[in-house]
């Protein structure tokens, strides 16, 4: 997905390094660990791409500061979002709940970017067909706002106020190859790559 | 009649030359003719050959009004260049009688566009059965000389013999439609490489090829003469040379959609490219051009078989075979001939229509003065634009029908004028 | 991904995207729900003009499972056995608002001619003996799962190729696949060009199995002895069915296929279709995810 940009004058600033989403991870994990008292019956959810190594991360954080094994899997939304007829048809991608289901656990949906709020909603849908979670948390490296639907997040990375215009690249090492960054970059018309989840349709060309 | 002078065609390709039609036939050639008292055409810059002939056009009438009629398909033929067509049995009723040759002629007659000549069928209904009266049809006002069952082969070996004996008497030919039928049943399309990937049952080349060595045999044991209708492989050509060389009275046709066209066209399965004998191999189309040249084949004939939508937009399986052809005729023999070197003007003159009439039974009377473009010849002649290109559009085409494979097709040269007897059945490339 | 006529066409992304997808399809046979929303209000079309009962009831279930609208339209009982043209029947589908058509046709190139007159997409559900497109994909997915791989496998398809459309899309498909194909079949139900074909030819079944990974067995019609393709049913199954001894000896990893239905007792002995080795049952409940994937991959982006 980590498309190079195309020409023309388009302006990128950093506005979290790999050590500050390491910090933020942190932090995240600390707060559902306390959240949850202590994350029992938690699984975490990444919802695909990015959302999956920010689960397992977190779930390696967990372990790390209360020694306690989160189970943690991926939840793929992509055949119960609203908006499938206004692209190209989008590849599926994996689902893998952990072993013993969702049935009365507290899962924590996990992303890289909260926009819209249409992916977790999708995300929502699909959990309910896998059974009845006690309680369901969702768990965000940004918040970039603009949301469509009464969604929001129970942990935020960073709050991130931004334009519609903008959009908002994550890059994990374990997907993307390179160090990790979150950077928004300034665009034209031409919808992202995706990361910042657009809502509209990629532009008719 | 109105005189007619042809100002500086270029007869058979020659030097630039005018004409003077009167009364039906060419009465004056020479350079700066006078043109007092005579419509002129200018025809610099254009081929002069003497009128084509087709020795195989489904006319489709009587039966298939709807496909063609014979008003329809002679105007197709005119403004392709033609002043002679002779027209299939395959009609239903089937022209197997005086009566039904005679009502087509007369059709022919009636419509002015081109002459008529009916083929009779060699045996009724096309069954393959029982001789049909050839000598009722040859005497009859049609004057009928060639016999065919096209459409079918005459399978049975004993009936073809007698039937190329039988039409001796008033020197008939029999076309033959070489299809051994076992061999070619359900067939589809070549049987090959294309056939095996698109799963459509496959029309083996041996069985033409064993039906025209079969039928060659046959002629030179009795003495008769064969004529075979669009050979379409190799192995055929190879067959009709070696019959030729033993002195044998064997003539055969190829048509322009095999000179150009190849099997893969059928990875379609659009059937606008389904045609029996269906479209072969490049190496087939190959030898045909070659033969064709070296006069092994001794002429070009259309098949035009126009077809109504309804038996063409279908399932491969399920469509008509057949191929309209008479517009397009003249344009893919310059392309496949002429542009490659192989024909001059005055070999594509002998191979569509010196050739033809002759093998007709209704030859040019002055053909070895170079057809009708001479003195006192009958003045049926085609002026053709050879460096004009056009796009084939189907629904431009006079036919009934729109089955052309051709349709879309960018081909050289285009027929300006076509005079039937001294008078204009075509001028501008529009009828006249 | 507009239209799937053949497998030909795919190219081995493509293919390996189908099959990613189908694998992810096949998890809904776990749940209790075995619906996703994902085509609701989408219509797809069963257009069979043969009896394929099995084939049709797989679409169906496929299309319904990702909330699609279905419509069977079976030659029998409608205006297709009156003589209506295909050509007729297709506009009235498209009138009708239908998104995808099925088509089963006995006639070699049916779901091409569709696709050029009607605008929504066409599934070739077997067309005359050309090819079978999602029968070689749910093929190609059952070796997946029970050999990990397709690439490098050795696949044996035996019988009558001449008229399989199984065979057809088989060979292309694992050919772009990676697989290595033998074909082994009297030399009368091979087609003339089939040495143009990416797969090896073999006349003696005996030689080929023990290198075999997949043997797949293809129907071979009794007609065909009528035809004079082989002389007796005996000699047929003596040469090229697979019995209990055959089947010994086959590699222990490898599988048995068949397309079905099975002719037990002439191409299959019932000890071999019953075996361990046979995927004859799970090719049945494979064939729901690869065509719900099929269906997803056309259906699930924008008409564009």
């Amino acid at each position: 997905m980590a498309t190079a940009p195309a020409g023309g004058p388009r302006t990128a600033r950093t506005v979290l390094s790999g050590d500050d989403i390491s910090r933020v991870t942190t932090r995240m994990a600390h707060q559902i660990l306390e959240k949850t008292s202590g994350g029992a019956d938690v699984i975490l959810l990444g919802i695909p791409t990015r959302g999956v190594p920010l689960a397992r991360r977190l779930a390696a954080r967990m372990r790390d500061v209360e020694g306690v094994d989160v189970p943690n899997g991926s939840l793929d939304p992509t055949m119960y979002r609203d908006d499938l007829r206004l692209r190209g048809v989008r590849p599926l991608e994996v689902t893998d709940l952990p072993a013993g289901g969702v049935d009365g656990r507290i899962v924590v949906l996990v992303d890289d970017v909260l926009f819209s709020g249409r992916t977790v909603r999708a995300a929502l849908d699909a959990l309910a067909e896998y059974g009845r979670p006690r309680a369901v948390q969702l768990a965000v490296l940004v918040d970039r706002g603009h949301r469509e639907l009464p969604i929001r997040a129970d942990y935020v990375g960073k709050n991130m106020p931004t334009a519609r215009l903008e959009s908002v690249q994550v890059r994990l090492s374990e997907i993307d190859h390179e160090p990790d960054e979150v950077r928004i970059v300034a665009e034209d018309r031409r919808a992202g790559d995706g990361d910042g989840r657009s809502p509209e349709p990629r532009a008719a060309r | 009649m109105t005189d007619w002078l042809i100002k500086g065609a270029a007869p058979l390709g020659g030097a630039p030359t005018d004409l003077r039609l009167r009364d039906g036939r060419v009465a004056e050639a020479g350079t700066n003719l006078s043109a007092a008292g005579a419509q002129v055409v200018d025809a610099a810059g254009l081929i002069a050959l003497p009128g084509l002939v087709d020795l195989h056009t489904h006319l489709r009438e009587p039966g298939r009004e709807d496909a063609e009629t014979v008003a329809s398909g002679t105007r197709a033929a005119a403004l392709g260049g033609f002043t002679t067509v002779y027209a299939m049995a395959n009609t239903s009723p089937v022209a197997d009688t005086a009566g039904v040759v005679e009502q087509v002629w007369r059709l022919g007659r009636d419509a002015g566009h081109c002459d008529v000549r009916p083929v009779g069928a060699v045996t009724v209904g096309l069954a393959g059965l029982r001789l049909a009266e050839l000598g009722a049809m040859a005497s009859s006002a049609a004057a009928v000389r060639v016999f065919s069952d096209d459409g079918h082969c005459v399978a049975d070996p004993l009936l073809m013999r007698r039937a190329l004996e039988y039409v001796k008497a008033f020197d008939g030919v029999i076309a033959q439609h070489a299809e051994e039928p076992r061999l070619t049943e359900d067939a589809q399309m070549n049987e090959g490489v294309v056939s095996a990937r698109l799963g459509l049952p496959g029309w083996p080349a041996a069985a033409e090829e064993a039906i025209i060595a079969r039928d060659a045999l046959l002629a030179g044991h009795v003495g008769s003469r064969l004529h075979v209708c669009h050979v379409s492989t190799a192995g055929s050509v190879e067959i009709i040379r070696w019959a030729k060389s033993k002195g044998w009275r064997v003539t055969a046709e190829v048509t322009p959609h095999h000179l150009l066209l190849t099997d893969d066209l059928a990875t379609s399965y659009d059937p606008v490219f389904k045609v029996n004998p269906p479209l072969r191999t490049a190496a087939d189309v190959e030898a045909l051009r070659a033969g064709l040249a070296d006069g092994t084949i001794d002429c070009v004939a259309t098949d035009h078989a126009p077809h109504a939508s309804q038996d063409k937009e279908t399932e491969w399986a399920v469509a008509r075979p057949g191929m309209l052809g008479l517009q397009t005729a003249l344009s893919v023999v310059t392309e496949t001939m002429v542009a490659t070197g192989r024909l001059d003007w005055a070999g594509v003159a002998d191979r569509m229509a010196l050739a033809p009439a002759r093998i007709g039974g209704h030859p040019v009377p002055d053909a070895a003065r170079g057809g009708s473009l001479a003195v006192d010849a009958s003045a049926s002649m085609t002026l053709f634009d050879p460096a004009a290109r056009w796009k084939v559009d189907p629904y431009a085409l006079a036919s009934r029908s729109r089955n052309t494979p051709f349709a879309g097709r960018d081909l050289p040269g285009r027929v300006v004028a076509t005079f039937l007897r001294g008078r204009p059945t075509v001028l501008d490339g529009k009828l006249a | 991904m507009k239209h799937l006529l053949s497998a030909e066409d795919l190219g081995r992304d493509e293919a390996i995207a189908i099959l990613d997808t189908a694998e992810q399809m096949s998890l809904l046979g776990d749940r209790s729900v075995k619906k996703l929303p994902t085509l609701r209000g989408r219509t797809v079309v069963n257009l069979f003009y043969e009896d394929s009962t099995r084939t049709r009831t797989s679409f169906e279930l496929a299309a319904k499972r990702l909330s699609a609208d279905v419509v069977n339209f079976s030659a029998r009982g409608s205006s297709v056995s009156k003589g209506e043209s295909l050509k007729d029947t297709a506009l009235t589908l498209e009138a009708m608002g239908s998104d995808a058509v099925v088509i089963r046709h006995p006639a070699s190139g049916a779901p091409h001619r569709l696709s050029s007159w009607i605008r929504g997409s066409v599934v070739n559900a077997g067309d005359g003996t050309h090819e079978h497109p999602t029968q070689a994909l749910l093929d190609a997915f059952t070796m997946r799962r029970r050999l990990g791989r397709v690439n490098d496998l050795s696949v044996t398809i035996v019988g009558d190729v001449l008229h399989s459309r199984v065979a057809r899309s088989n060979v292309r498909l694992l050919h772009t696949l990676g697989a290595g194909v033998t074909l082994v079949a009297p030399p009368t139900l091979l087609p003339v060009g089939v040495e143009t074909w990416p797969a090896e030819i073999s006349y003696d079944l005996d030689a080929v199995l023990p290198k075999s990974d997949v043997v797949m067995m293809l129907r071979v019609q009794a007609e065909r002895m009528n035809a004079a393709f082989f002389p007796t049913e005996r000699e047929y199954s003596r040469r090229y069915g697979l019995d209990a001894d055959r089947m010994a000896m086959l590699p222990d990893h490898a599988l048995v296929m068949h397309p079905g239905p099975m002719v037990r007792g002439m191409e299959i002995a019932s000890e071999v279709a019953d075996s361990v080795r046979s995927t004859v049952v799970e090719q049945v409940a494979n064939g729901v995810s690869v065509r719900m994937a099929v269906l997803y991959l056309l259906l699930g982006g924008s008409p564009e």
